[in-house]
Protein backbone atom coordinates (compact mmCIF):
# COMPACT_ATOMS: atom_id res chain seq x y z
CA UNK A 1 0.00 0.00 0.00
CA UNK A 2 1.18 3.18 -0.41
CA UNK A 3 1.94 5.83 2.61
CA UNK A 4 0.21 9.06 3.45
CA UNK A 5 3.45 10.94 2.10
CA UNK A 6 2.91 9.25 -1.24
CA UNK A 7 -0.10 11.25 -1.98
CA UNK A 8 0.88 14.44 -0.63
CA UNK A 9 2.58 15.81 -3.58
CA UNK A 10 0.33 14.39 -6.41
CA UNK A 11 -2.55 15.98 -4.27
CA UNK A 12 -0.89 19.11 -3.90
CA UNK A 13 0.26 19.25 -7.47
CA UNK A 14 -3.36 19.39 -8.44
CA UNK A 15 -3.97 21.96 -6.08
CA UNK A 16 -1.70 24.09 -7.89
CA UNK A 17 -2.52 23.90 -11.06
CA UNK A 18 -6.06 24.17 -10.11
CA UNK A 19 -6.00 26.93 -7.71
CA UNK A 20 -3.54 29.97 -7.91
CA UNK A 21 -3.79 31.20 -5.16
CA UNK A 22 -2.22 27.77 -3.71
CA UNK A 23 1.87 27.74 -2.87
CA UNK A 24 4.37 25.09 -1.46
CA UNK A 25 7.15 25.77 0.45
CA UNK A 26 9.56 23.32 1.80
CA UNK A 27 12.79 22.83 3.39
CA UNK A 28 14.74 20.57 1.21
CA UNK A 29 12.66 17.58 2.86
CA UNK A 30 9.83 15.96 0.38
CA UNK A 31 11.28 18.23 -2.71
CA UNK A 32 11.54 15.07 -4.72
CA UNK A 33 7.92 14.48 -5.02
CA UNK A 34 7.19 18.67 -6.45
CA UNK A 35 9.84 18.23 -9.09
CA UNK A 36 7.44 18.74 -11.91
CA UNK A 37 4.98 21.24 -9.95
CA UNK A 38 8.24 22.99 -10.09
CA UNK A 39 8.42 22.66 -13.38
CA UNK A 40 5.00 23.80 -13.70
CA UNK A 41 4.89 26.87 -11.02
CA UNK A 42 8.29 28.09 -10.61
CA UNK A 43 6.93 30.58 -8.64
CA UNK A 44 4.53 28.78 -6.45
CA UNK A 45 6.89 25.93 -5.62
CA UNK A 46 9.70 27.66 -3.36
CA UNK A 47 12.25 25.21 -1.56
CA UNK A 48 14.07 27.79 1.13
CA UNK A 49 16.59 25.07 1.94
CA UNK A 50 17.59 23.67 5.15
CA UNK A 51 16.21 26.68 6.88
CA UNK A 52 12.86 25.93 9.24
CA UNK A 53 12.62 29.25 10.82
CA UNK A 54 12.45 31.16 7.22
CA UNK A 55 10.37 28.49 5.91
CA UNK A 56 7.21 29.12 8.54
CA UNK A 57 8.68 32.97 8.41
CA UNK A 58 8.31 33.00 4.21
CA UNK A 59 4.76 30.96 4.22
CA UNK A 60 3.46 34.13 6.72
CA UNK A 61 4.77 36.51 4.10
CA UNK A 62 3.05 34.68 1.02
CA UNK A 63 -0.14 34.53 2.99
CA UNK A 64 0.24 38.34 3.64
CA UNK A 65 0.06 38.53 0.07
CA UNK A 66 -2.90 36.32 -0.12
CA UNK A 67 -1.24 33.21 -1.06
CA UNK A 68 -2.51 30.19 0.43
CA UNK A 69 0.48 28.33 1.19
CA UNK A 70 0.98 24.51 2.20
CA UNK A 71 4.20 24.03 4.09
CA UNK A 72 5.81 19.98 4.32
CA UNK A 73 8.53 18.92 6.13
CA UNK A 74 9.37 16.81 9.27
CA UNK A 75 6.70 17.15 12.31
CA UNK A 76 10.12 17.80 14.44
CA UNK A 77 11.17 20.60 12.33
CA UNK A 78 7.65 22.06 11.20
CA UNK A 79 6.28 22.79 14.79
CA UNK A 80 8.99 22.21 17.01
CA UNK A 81 11.89 23.84 15.91
CA UNK A 82 10.39 26.93 14.20
CA UNK A 83 8.10 26.92 16.96
CA UNK A 84 7.83 30.78 17.71
CA UNK A 85 7.46 31.26 14.13
CA UNK A 86 4.23 29.46 14.31
CA UNK A 87 2.53 31.13 16.91
CA UNK A 88 4.13 34.82 15.93
CA UNK A 89 4.56 34.44 11.82
CA UNK A 90 0.80 33.24 11.33
CA UNK A 91 -1.19 33.31 14.63
CA UNK A 92 -0.04 36.90 15.72
CA UNK A 93 -0.14 38.08 12.30
CA UNK A 94 -3.00 37.24 11.77
CA UNK A 95 -2.16 34.73 8.96
CA UNK A 96 -3.35 31.14 7.53
CA UNK A 97 -1.23 28.11 6.44
CA UNK A 98 -1.46 24.51 5.90
CA UNK A 99 1.11 22.64 7.75
CA UNK A 100 1.72 19.03 6.30
CA UNK A 101 3.93 17.10 8.40
CA UNK A 102 5.51 13.36 8.08
CA UNK A 103 7.49 11.46 10.47
CA UNK A 104 4.68 11.63 12.77
CA UNK A 105 5.79 10.51 16.51
CA UNK A 106 8.25 7.62 15.75
CA UNK A 107 7.64 6.73 11.95
CA UNK A 108 11.53 6.18 11.44
CA UNK A 109 12.36 4.67 14.63
CA UNK A 110 15.85 4.01 13.45
CA UNK A 111 16.32 7.46 12.55
CA UNK A 112 16.18 7.92 16.77
CA UNK A 113 14.22 10.60 19.08
CA UNK A 114 15.92 13.59 16.67
CA UNK A 115 13.19 13.03 14.48
CA UNK A 116 10.38 11.99 16.57
CA UNK A 117 7.96 13.99 17.45
CA UNK A 118 5.48 13.00 19.99
CA UNK A 119 4.31 16.45 21.25
CA UNK A 120 3.46 18.31 17.91
CA UNK A 121 -0.33 18.16 18.95
CA UNK A 122 0.05 19.17 22.29
CA UNK A 123 2.58 22.02 21.81
CA UNK A 124 -0.20 23.41 18.91
CA UNK A 125 -2.59 23.10 21.69
CA UNK A 126 -1.08 26.05 23.27
CA UNK A 127 -1.95 28.11 20.52
CA UNK A 128 -5.31 29.31 19.78
CA UNK A 129 -6.84 28.58 16.40
CA UNK A 130 -5.38 25.77 14.56
CA UNK A 131 -7.42 23.05 12.95
CA UNK A 132 -5.69 19.55 13.19
CA UNK A 133 -6.12 16.72 11.16
CA UNK A 134 -4.71 13.07 11.88
CA UNK A 135 -5.46 10.85 9.08
CA UNK A 136 -5.86 7.26 9.46
CA UNK A 137 -5.28 6.14 5.89
CA UNK A 138 -3.38 7.50 2.67
CA UNK A 139 -7.63 7.96 1.31
CA UNK A 140 -8.35 9.70 4.28
CA UNK A 141 -4.94 12.20 4.06
CA UNK A 142 -5.62 12.82 0.80
CA UNK A 143 -9.19 14.13 1.63
CA UNK A 144 -8.16 16.03 4.65
CA UNK A 145 -5.40 17.74 2.52
CA UNK A 146 -8.28 18.64 0.21
CA UNK A 147 -9.90 20.16 2.89
CA UNK A 148 -7.16 21.79 4.47
CA UNK A 149 -6.32 23.67 1.52
CA UNK A 150 -9.81 24.86 0.82
CA UNK A 151 -10.77 26.17 4.25
CA UNK A 152 -10.07 29.79 3.73
CA UNK A 153 -6.61 31.46 5.50
CA UNK A 154 -7.22 28.99 8.36
CA UNK A 155 -4.75 27.75 10.05
CA UNK A 156 -4.08 23.88 9.80
CA UNK A 157 -1.93 21.22 10.81
CA UNK A 158 -2.03 17.53 8.33
CA UNK A 159 -0.03 15.16 10.28
CA UNK A 160 1.07 12.72 7.81
CA UNK A 161 2.22 8.85 8.65
CA UNK A 162 3.41 5.60 7.75
CA UNK A 163 0.98 4.10 10.39
CA UNK A 164 -1.56 3.43 8.68
CA UNK A 165 -5.29 1.52 9.08
CA UNK A 166 -6.24 -1.11 6.39
CA UNK A 167 -9.42 0.56 5.02
CA UNK A 168 -9.77 4.17 4.71
CA UNK A 169 -13.12 5.84 6.05
CA UNK A 170 -15.25 8.46 4.76
CA UNK A 171 -14.01 11.51 6.58
CA UNK A 172 -15.55 14.85 6.55
CA UNK A 173 -13.02 17.08 8.37
CA UNK A 174 -15.42 18.03 11.78
CA UNK A 175 -16.78 15.17 13.20
CA UNK A 176 -15.94 11.75 14.71
CA UNK A 177 -17.53 8.79 12.94
CA UNK A 178 -19.07 6.14 15.06
CA UNK A 179 -17.27 2.78 14.57
CA UNK A 180 -19.09 0.51 17.30
CA UNK A 181 -21.66 1.00 19.12
CA UNK A 182 -21.57 -0.23 22.82
CA UNK A 183 -23.37 0.47 26.22
CA UNK A 184 -20.09 0.37 29.03
CA UNK A 185 -17.74 2.73 27.85
CA UNK A 186 -16.49 5.31 24.65
CA UNK A 187 -13.13 5.12 22.91
CA UNK A 188 -12.07 7.18 20.72
CA UNK A 189 -9.56 5.85 18.52
CA UNK A 190 -7.80 8.91 16.83
CA UNK A 191 -6.06 8.11 13.24
CA UNK A 192 -3.93 5.37 12.78
CA UNK A 193 -4.34 3.82 16.13
CA UNK A 194 -7.99 2.47 14.91
CA UNK A 195 -7.39 -0.63 13.76
CA UNK A 196 -5.39 -2.09 17.34
CA UNK A 197 -8.17 0.11 18.73
CA UNK A 198 -11.15 -1.91 17.22
CA UNK A 199 -9.07 -5.55 17.29
CA UNK A 200 -8.39 -4.47 21.32
CA UNK A 201 -12.06 -3.93 22.42
CA UNK A 202 -13.33 -6.73 20.32
CA UNK A 203 -15.93 -8.61 22.43
CA UNK A 204 -16.38 -5.74 24.77
CA UNK A 205 -19.85 -3.38 25.09
CA UNK A 206 -18.09 -0.23 24.10
CA UNK A 207 -18.79 2.31 21.93
CA UNK A 208 -16.02 3.11 19.35
CA UNK A 209 -15.27 6.74 18.35
CA UNK A 210 -12.92 7.50 15.29
CA UNK A 211 -11.25 10.67 14.91
CA UNK A 212 -9.25 12.05 12.63
CA UNK A 213 -9.65 15.76 13.31
CA UNK A 214 -8.90 16.05 16.67
CA UNK A 215 -8.64 20.36 17.19
CA UNK A 216 -11.33 21.62 17.39
CA UNK A 217 -12.50 18.42 19.34
CA UNK A 218 -15.83 16.93 18.79
CA UNK A 219 -16.94 17.98 21.86
CA UNK A 220 -20.67 16.97 20.90
CA UNK A 221 -20.13 14.07 18.97
CA UNK A 222 -18.52 12.28 22.42
CA UNK A 223 -21.11 14.14 24.41
CA UNK A 224 -23.41 12.24 22.22
CA UNK A 225 -21.95 9.07 22.53
CA UNK A 226 -21.87 9.20 26.45
CA UNK A 227 -25.41 9.18 26.15
CA UNK A 228 -25.86 5.41 26.02
CA UNK A 229 -22.64 4.41 26.53
CA UNK A 230 -22.18 5.72 29.32
CA UNK A 231 -19.06 8.45 31.02
CA UNK A 232 -16.61 6.11 31.01
CA UNK A 233 -14.27 7.59 28.02
CA UNK A 234 -10.80 6.27 26.96
CA UNK A 235 -9.01 8.57 24.51
CA UNK A 236 -5.97 6.44 22.19
CA UNK A 237 -4.13 9.09 20.41
CA UNK A 238 -1.14 8.56 18.30
CA UNK A 239 1.08 11.00 19.87
CA UNK A 240 1.63 12.26 23.22
CA UNK A 241 -0.35 10.35 25.79
CA UNK A 242 -3.25 12.57 27.21
CA UNK A 243 -3.02 14.95 24.66
CA UNK A 244 -6.69 15.30 24.23
CA UNK A 245 -7.81 14.68 28.02
CA UNK A 246 -8.75 18.31 28.88
CA UNK A 247 -10.62 18.56 25.89
CA UNK A 248 -12.58 15.47 27.14
CA UNK A 249 -13.00 16.56 30.29
CA UNK A 250 -14.27 20.09 29.34
CA UNK A 251 -16.89 17.70 26.46
CA UNK A 252 -18.06 16.22 29.89
CA UNK A 253 -17.49 19.30 32.70
CA UNK A 254 -21.25 19.27 34.15
CA UNK A 255 -21.42 15.06 34.62
CA UNK A 256 -19.54 12.72 36.50
CA UNK A 257 -16.82 11.11 34.30
CA UNK A 258 -13.67 9.23 34.31
CA UNK A 259 -11.48 9.69 31.36
CA UNK A 260 -7.98 7.72 30.85
CA UNK A 261 -5.39 9.44 28.20
CA UNK A 262 -3.35 6.52 26.17
CA UNK A 263 -0.82 7.67 23.41
CA UNK A 264 2.95 7.70 23.10
CA UNK A 265 4.86 8.23 26.68
CA UNK A 266 6.66 11.14 27.68
CA UNK A 267 9.86 9.47 28.29
CA UNK A 268 12.98 8.73 25.92
CA UNK A 269 13.40 5.15 24.82
CA UNK A 270 16.72 5.79 23.65
CA UNK A 271 15.65 2.94 21.57
CA UNK A 272 16.25 2.23 17.89
CA UNK A 273 14.77 -0.49 15.77
CA UNK A 274 11.11 -1.14 13.71
CA UNK A 275 7.89 1.17 14.28
CA UNK A 276 5.78 -2.51 15.57
CA UNK A 277 8.07 -2.51 18.36
CA UNK A 278 7.92 1.15 19.55
CA UNK A 279 4.14 0.90 19.32
CA UNK A 280 4.56 -1.90 22.04
CA UNK A 281 7.16 -0.08 24.05
CA UNK A 282 4.21 2.70 24.42
CA UNK A 283 1.40 0.44 24.98
CA UNK A 284 -0.49 0.99 21.79
CA UNK A 285 -0.30 -2.48 20.48
CA UNK A 286 -4.10 -4.41 20.77
CA UNK A 287 -2.89 -6.30 23.65
CA UNK A 288 -2.07 -3.69 25.49
CA UNK A 289 -4.76 -1.72 24.71
CA UNK A 290 -7.19 -4.71 25.40
CA UNK A 291 -5.84 -4.96 29.07
CA UNK A 292 -5.30 -1.33 30.15
CA UNK A 293 -9.13 -0.59 28.19
CA UNK A 294 -10.47 -3.30 29.95
CA UNK A 295 -8.84 -2.54 33.32
CA UNK A 296 -10.08 0.93 33.09
CA UNK A 297 -13.52 0.19 32.45
CA UNK A 298 -14.15 -2.80 34.57
CA UNK A 299 -12.78 -0.13 37.69
CA UNK A 300 -15.37 1.77 36.38
CA UNK A 301 -19.53 1.77 36.81
CA UNK A 302 -20.23 4.96 35.09
CA UNK A 303 -23.61 4.79 34.13
CA UNK A 304 -25.50 6.04 30.43
CA UNK A 305 -26.47 9.79 30.88
CA UNK A 306 -29.40 9.06 28.84
CA UNK A 307 -28.81 12.42 26.67
CA UNK B 1 -10.13 67.18 17.19
CA UNK B 2 -11.48 64.66 14.52
CA UNK B 3 -9.84 62.01 12.14
CA UNK B 4 -10.59 64.54 9.40
CA UNK B 5 -9.08 67.52 10.63
CA UNK B 6 -6.12 65.47 11.36
CA UNK B 7 -6.02 64.25 7.80
CA UNK B 8 -6.83 67.85 6.35
CA UNK B 9 -3.71 69.35 8.38
CA UNK B 10 -0.02 68.49 6.71
CA UNK B 11 3.13 67.58 8.80
CA UNK B 12 6.51 67.52 8.47
CA UNK B 13 9.99 66.05 9.16
CA UNK B 14 10.38 69.74 11.91
CA UNK B 15 6.87 67.70 13.41
CA UNK B 16 8.03 64.46 14.37
CA UNK B 17 9.67 65.39 18.10
CA UNK B 18 6.44 67.11 19.09
CA UNK B 19 4.75 63.82 17.72
CA UNK B 20 6.38 61.68 19.52
CA UNK B 21 6.47 63.70 22.46
CA UNK B 22 2.72 63.10 22.78
CA UNK B 23 4.11 59.71 23.38
CA UNK B 24 6.45 60.06 25.78
CA UNK B 25 5.43 63.01 27.75
CA UNK B 26 8.73 64.81 26.65
CA UNK B 27 8.67 68.08 25.30
CA UNK B 28 12.08 67.99 24.02
CA UNK B 29 12.32 65.00 22.18
CA UNK B 30 14.83 65.51 20.07
CA UNK B 31 15.34 63.09 16.92
CA UNK B 32 19.07 61.81 18.39
CA UNK B 33 16.44 60.00 21.03
CA UNK B 34 15.53 57.56 18.58
CA UNK B 35 17.89 55.81 15.84
CA UNK B 36 15.06 54.76 13.23
CA UNK B 37 13.88 58.27 13.00
CA UNK B 38 15.40 59.55 10.06
CA UNK B 39 15.39 56.28 7.77
CA UNK B 40 11.10 56.10 8.45
CA UNK B 41 10.88 59.32 7.25
CA UNK B 42 13.02 59.32 4.15
CA UNK B 43 11.17 56.32 3.82
CA UNK B 44 8.30 57.08 4.06
CA UNK B 45 7.79 60.82 2.93
CA UNK B 46 9.85 60.18 -0.56
CA UNK B 47 10.26 56.63 -1.17
CA UNK B 48 7.33 54.30 -0.41
CA UNK B 49 4.38 53.98 -2.29
CA UNK B 50 2.54 53.52 0.54
CA UNK B 51 -0.69 56.03 1.68
CA UNK B 52 -3.96 56.05 4.14
CA UNK B 53 -5.84 55.82 0.90
CA UNK B 54 -3.60 52.22 -0.09
CA UNK B 55 -3.86 50.32 2.51
CA UNK B 56 -5.49 47.05 1.02
CA UNK B 57 -3.82 48.05 -2.81
CA UNK B 58 -2.23 44.59 -3.85
CA UNK B 59 0.12 47.02 -5.45
CA UNK B 60 1.74 49.17 -2.89
CA UNK B 61 4.99 48.69 -1.79
CA UNK B 62 5.25 46.76 1.69
CA UNK B 63 7.59 48.62 4.56
CA UNK B 64 7.78 45.86 7.62
CA UNK B 65 9.31 47.35 10.76
CA UNK B 66 11.05 44.22 12.27
CA UNK B 67 12.71 45.80 14.80
CA UNK B 68 9.30 46.78 17.07
CA UNK B 69 11.20 47.62 20.03
CA UNK B 70 10.97 51.51 20.56
CA UNK B 71 7.82 52.51 17.65
CA UNK B 72 7.80 55.96 18.68
CA UNK B 73 9.27 57.31 15.51
CA UNK B 74 7.57 54.73 13.27
CA UNK B 75 3.78 55.74 14.78
CA UNK B 76 4.90 59.45 14.23
CA UNK B 77 5.31 59.26 10.92
CA UNK B 78 2.45 57.04 10.62
CA UNK B 79 0.27 60.10 12.28
CA UNK B 80 2.03 62.36 10.16
CA UNK B 81 1.35 60.45 7.12
CA UNK B 82 -2.17 60.34 7.96
CA UNK B 83 -2.32 56.38 8.65
CA UNK B 84 -3.76 56.94 12.02
CA UNK B 85 -4.65 59.57 14.29
CA UNK B 86 -2.55 61.90 15.97
CA UNK B 87 -4.63 61.82 18.93
CA UNK B 88 -4.29 58.45 19.58
CA UNK B 89 -0.40 59.13 20.06
CA UNK B 90 -0.79 60.13 23.64
CA UNK B 91 -2.71 56.67 24.93
CA UNK B 92 0.83 55.06 23.98
CA UNK B 93 0.89 52.05 25.66
CA UNK B 94 -2.01 52.29 28.03
CA UNK B 95 -4.68 48.91 27.67
CA UNK B 96 -7.17 50.90 25.56
CA UNK B 97 -4.78 52.07 22.81
CA UNK B 98 -3.95 50.25 19.71
CA UNK B 99 -0.35 51.71 20.09
CA UNK B 100 1.62 49.15 21.87
CA UNK B 101 5.29 49.09 22.73
CA UNK B 102 5.88 46.70 20.35
CA UNK B 103 3.32 47.73 17.28
CA UNK B 104 0.16 44.95 16.37
CA UNK B 105 -0.26 44.68 12.36
CA UNK B 106 -4.49 43.65 13.68
CA UNK B 107 -4.45 46.78 16.00
CA UNK B 108 -2.24 49.39 13.47
CA UNK B 109 -3.32 50.87 10.80
CA UNK B 110 -0.49 51.01 7.93
CA UNK B 111 1.26 48.52 9.92
CA UNK B 112 2.47 45.69 7.25
CA UNK B 113 3.57 43.30 10.51
CA UNK B 114 3.49 42.71 13.97
CA UNK B 115 6.60 42.78 15.68
CA UNK B 116 8.59 42.91 18.88
CA UNK B 117 10.22 39.38 19.16
CA UNK B 118 13.42 40.29 16.84
CA UNK B 119 14.51 38.54 13.55
CA UNK B 120 10.69 37.78 12.48
CA UNK B 121 10.72 40.76 9.92
CA UNK B 122 13.42 39.55 7.59
CA UNK B 123 11.90 36.22 6.77
CA UNK B 124 8.25 37.52 6.14
CA UNK B 125 9.44 40.44 3.97
CA UNK B 126 11.11 37.20 1.97
CA UNK B 127 8.01 35.74 1.60
CA UNK B 128 6.01 38.77 0.66
CA UNK B 129 8.71 39.40 -2.00
CA UNK B 130 7.70 35.38 -3.34
CA UNK B 131 4.52 36.11 -2.32
CA UNK B 132 4.44 38.84 -4.77
CA UNK B 133 6.26 37.57 -7.73
CA UNK B 134 3.91 34.40 -7.53
CA UNK B 135 1.07 36.77 -8.50
CA UNK B 136 2.83 38.92 -11.30
CA UNK B 137 2.78 41.55 -8.75
CA UNK B 138 5.86 42.92 -10.26
CA UNK B 139 5.60 46.69 -8.76
CA UNK B 140 5.17 46.67 -5.56
CA UNK B 141 8.93 46.45 -3.59
CA UNK B 142 9.33 45.05 -0.26
CA UNK B 143 11.39 46.88 2.73
CA UNK B 144 11.79 45.59 6.24
CA UNK B 145 13.94 47.62 8.62
CA UNK B 146 16.32 45.90 11.13
CA UNK B 147 18.92 46.95 13.83
CA UNK B 148 22.40 45.73 14.26
CA UNK B 149 21.96 44.08 17.06
CA UNK B 150 18.80 42.10 15.86
CA UNK B 151 21.20 40.57 13.11
CA UNK B 152 22.38 38.60 15.80
CA UNK B 153 19.19 36.07 15.51
CA UNK B 154 19.91 33.34 13.06
CA UNK B 155 16.46 33.84 11.76
CA UNK B 156 18.20 37.19 9.67
CA UNK B 157 20.53 34.62 8.59
CA UNK B 158 18.35 31.99 7.12
CA UNK B 159 16.66 35.12 5.08
CA UNK B 160 20.19 36.44 4.03
CA UNK B 161 21.25 33.63 2.72
CA UNK B 162 18.28 32.46 1.02
CA UNK B 163 17.21 35.84 -0.41
CA UNK B 164 20.76 36.48 -2.46
CA UNK B 165 20.91 33.42 -4.49
CA UNK B 166 17.39 33.29 -4.99
CA UNK B 167 17.60 36.79 -6.81
CA UNK B 168 15.06 38.57 -5.15
CA UNK B 169 15.63 42.26 -6.53
CA UNK B 170 12.15 43.70 -4.94
CA UNK B 171 13.60 42.53 -1.40
CA UNK B 172 14.97 45.74 0.28
CA UNK B 173 16.81 46.15 3.79
CA UNK B 174 17.53 48.84 6.32
CA UNK B 175 20.05 47.91 9.21
CA UNK B 176 20.30 51.22 11.40
CA UNK B 177 23.43 50.60 13.15
CA UNK B 178 23.76 52.30 16.59
CA UNK B 179 26.63 49.78 17.53
CA UNK B 180 24.50 47.84 20.25
CA UNK B 181 25.61 44.75 19.47
CA UNK B 182 27.52 43.22 21.90
CA UNK B 183 29.45 41.28 19.70
CA UNK B 184 30.50 42.77 16.60
CA UNK B 185 33.35 43.36 13.68
CA UNK B 186 33.74 46.37 11.62
CA UNK B 187 32.37 46.27 8.56
CA UNK B 188 30.90 42.60 9.38
CA UNK B 189 27.23 43.70 8.49
CA UNK B 190 27.82 44.67 5.23
CA UNK B 191 30.40 41.81 4.42
CA UNK B 192 27.82 39.15 5.55
CA UNK B 193 25.21 40.45 2.71
CA UNK B 194 27.61 41.25 0.05
CA UNK B 195 28.74 37.10 0.97
CA UNK B 196 25.55 36.31 0.00
CA UNK B 197 25.08 38.37 -3.50
CA UNK B 198 22.98 41.23 -1.78
CA UNK B 199 23.75 44.66 -3.12
CA UNK B 200 24.89 46.90 -0.38
CA UNK B 201 25.57 50.72 0.71
CA UNK B 202 26.94 51.91 3.86
CA UNK B 203 25.22 55.70 4.70
CA UNK B 204 25.00 58.43 6.82
CA UNK B 205 21.62 57.33 9.27
CA UNK B 206 21.15 61.07 9.67
CA UNK B 207 21.81 62.14 6.44
CA UNK B 208 18.23 62.45 4.25
CA UNK B 209 20.19 62.95 0.76
CA UNK B 210 22.15 60.24 1.53
CA UNK B 211 19.63 58.07 2.57
CA UNK B 212 17.47 58.70 -0.40
CA UNK B 213 20.11 58.20 -2.75
CA UNK B 214 21.24 54.88 -1.22
CA UNK B 215 17.64 53.94 -0.73
CA UNK B 216 17.41 54.17 -4.80
CA UNK B 217 20.54 52.83 -5.96
CA UNK B 218 19.41 50.53 -8.50
CA UNK B 219 20.25 46.96 -8.07
CA UNK B 220 19.52 44.45 -10.62
CA UNK B 221 18.95 41.14 -9.83
CA UNK B 222 19.96 41.34 -6.67
CA UNK B 223 18.32 42.15 -3.18
CA UNK B 224 19.45 45.24 -1.51
CA UNK B 225 20.24 46.07 1.69
CA UNK B 226 21.43 50.05 3.21
CA UNK B 227 23.45 49.96 6.25
CA UNK B 228 22.41 53.40 7.89
CA UNK B 229 24.95 54.24 10.29
CA UNK B 230 24.05 56.66 13.63
CA UNK B 231 25.31 57.54 16.55
CA UNK B 232 26.31 54.64 19.20
CA UNK B 233 23.38 53.92 21.39
CA UNK B 234 26.00 54.32 24.91
CA UNK B 235 27.74 56.77 23.35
Amino acid sequence: MDTMRDRFAPVVTRLLDEDPRVAVVLAEIGTDGFAEALRRHPDRVVNVGIREQLLIGAASGMALTGLRPVVHTFASFLVERPFEQVKLDLGHQGAGAVLVSAAASFDWPAGGYTHMAPGDVALLDTLDGWTVHVPGHPDEAEALLRHAVAAGDDKVYVRLSVQSNAQGLPVDGERFRTVREGRSGVVVAVGPVLDAVLHATEGLDVTVLYATTVRPFDAAGLRRATGTAGTDVVLVEPYLAGTSTAAANDALADVPHRVLGLGVGRAELRRYGRIEEHVTAHGLDARSLRERIGGFLAAGGAVPTGA
Amino acid sequence: MTIIEEHARSYGYTDLPALMGLMTGDEKHGPAATSTLDVLWVLYDRVLRVGPERMDDPGRDRFLLSKGHGPMAYYAVLAAKGFLPVDWLTGFGSYDSPLGHHPDRLLVPGAEIGSGSLGHGLPIAVGTALGLRAQGLDEPRVWTLIGDAELDEGSNHEAIAFAGPAGLERLHTVVVDNSSASHARPGGIVARFEAAGWSALTVDGRDHEALYTAFTAPHPGRPHVVVARVEPKNA
